[in-house]
């Protein structure tokens, strides 16, 4: 049987976990109440941006014309995956989720006998795939000194992808990223990117018909850019949100394991002490009828 | 007809403003417009500069850079990049802005050349106006 003080350090130990555990439970709840604002303010003007863009798309988008970002470059040899995670962990099962889908769509794609070429986004995505995709890394974006994810630093991946995508570096571009749903799921998501591809653009005859200044093609061709950074910026306040939705029910889960273990190794400690004050009693009842 | 019309002005981190208005004028890519209500269906996209508001309230302006606007007979919805507040913009807040334009000049090839160089052109005239 573990002595007295043993028990007693245990318990003490298990009480500061649990201490450390609710007060980030606490932070990912705060957190995550900004990270929903946030990802509620920027709704608009995505819903927006999609519906026009989508709307342009469905009519310029059949003509040979079109920009290579929305009819693609002809080609499907080499895919661009944008592995989107936290850069910290602690966050329940949230960064390996998203690592396991990017990973699934890596290996099916090498099977196709397709180039795969990764950005990882957060720095614990980055880790959990290196050793087995490690060699097909081509960039990591690093978000760790950013409080708070603003639309430049979607602006600046955004720059990095096109980039390589007018240098003819790849020919499919696809986020991963966790959607939110609520706090117990977050599902880990797949969009491709790049050629655009619009999931309303079917209710097109209700569109109203548009005057355009410039012309049709100059905006599009305006737009498309702008669209991949608009899905981007989406996608990081998804991920924002997710990340702390899932910080904290995991956070939650801990604390509630921690106050039971601290109320078994309690009745423990308590039943270790019975037994040594019995102990006591026993030897000096058996010592005072010795005399 | 209705005498006012819906005007909405959204950037991707906030929405700025959602309210009735009498009219609008909008920096549009080939010159400034002023929409009101029963306006022609039309959709440009924006140069720098600012929006100005006609309500009920009296006259609000919003400083706009890239973006575009969606003109329709009853509402108008300004989708821009980065926008202030009229009142609340300062210089400094363009800076930036204008660092990145500039950057952008140097890389961009001969086809792009000509849009950034605009896009700085009508930044600086902004900025300028604001003194």
């Amino acid at each position: 049987m573990p002595n007295l003080k043993d028990l007693k350090n245990r318990i003490e130990s298990v009480k500061n976990t649990r201490k450390i555990t609710k007060a980030m439970q606490m932070v990912a709840a705060a957190k995550l109440r900004r990270a929903q604002e946030s990802a509620e303010q920027s709704r608009p003007y995505t819903e927006r941006f999609n519906a026009v863009l989508g709307g342009l798309a469905a009519s310029v988008g059949g003509s040979d014309s079109a920009p290579k970002l929305l009819s693609g470059t002809g080609k499907d040899d080499v895919h661009l995956l944008v592995i989107m995670t936290a850069e910290r962990g602690l966050c329940g099962g949230f960064n390996s989720n998203i690592a396991k889908l990017g990973r699934a769509r890596a290996q099916e794609l090498q099977a196709q006998g397709k180039t795969v070429k990764i950005i990882t986004v957060g720095k614990k995505g980055r880790d959990s795939i290196k050793r087995e995709l490690g060699d097909h890394f081509v960039g990591h974006v690093d978000l760790t000194e950013v409080k708070r994810v603003g639309y430049d630093n979607a602006q600046d991946i955004a720059r990095d992808i096109l980039t390589r995508f007018d240098d003819e570096e790849f020919d499919v571009c696809t986020i991963f990223f966790a959607k939110f749903v609520n706090v117990v799921t977050q599902i880990p998501t797949a969009q491709q990117i790049i050629p655009a591809s619009f999931e309303d653009a079917g209710d097109e005859g209700t569109a109203t018909l548009y005057d355009y200044e410039p012309s049709e093609e100059a905006i599009l061709a305006d737009l498309l850019p702008r669209g991949v950074a608009t899905q981007i910026f989406a996608a990081l306040l998804e991920n924002g949100a997710s990340e702390q939705g899932s910080r904290m029910s995991a956070m939650d889960n801990a604390t509630r394991n921690a106050g039971e273990m601290i109320d078994k190794l309690t009745i423990q400690y308590n039943r270790s002490r019975q037994a040594v004050i019995t102990n006591e009693l026993i030897e000096i009842i058996s010592g005072a009828e010795a005399l | 007809m209705a005498n006012t019309m819906q005007f909405d002005l959204v950037s991707p981190e906030r929405s700025l403003a959602s309210l009735e208005v009498t009219s609008v004028q909008i920096p549009g890519a080939d010159g400034d417009m002023t929409a009101m209500p029963g306006h022609a269906a039309v959709l440009t996209s924006l140069r720098p500069g600012v929006v100005k508001v006609q309500s009920a309230d009296g006259e609000k302006d919003f400083v706009v850079t890239r973006g575009f606007a969606e003109i329709s007979a009853d509402s108008i919805s300004v989708i821009a990049e980065h926008a202030h507040v009229g009142t609340e913009v300062t210089k400094a807040d363009l800076e930036d802005v204008l660092t990145a334009a500039k950057g952008a000049v140097e890389t961009a090839n001969s086809e792009d050349k000509d849009a950034a160089e605009k896009f700085v052109a009508d930044l600086v005239s902004l900025m300028d106006a604001m003194d």
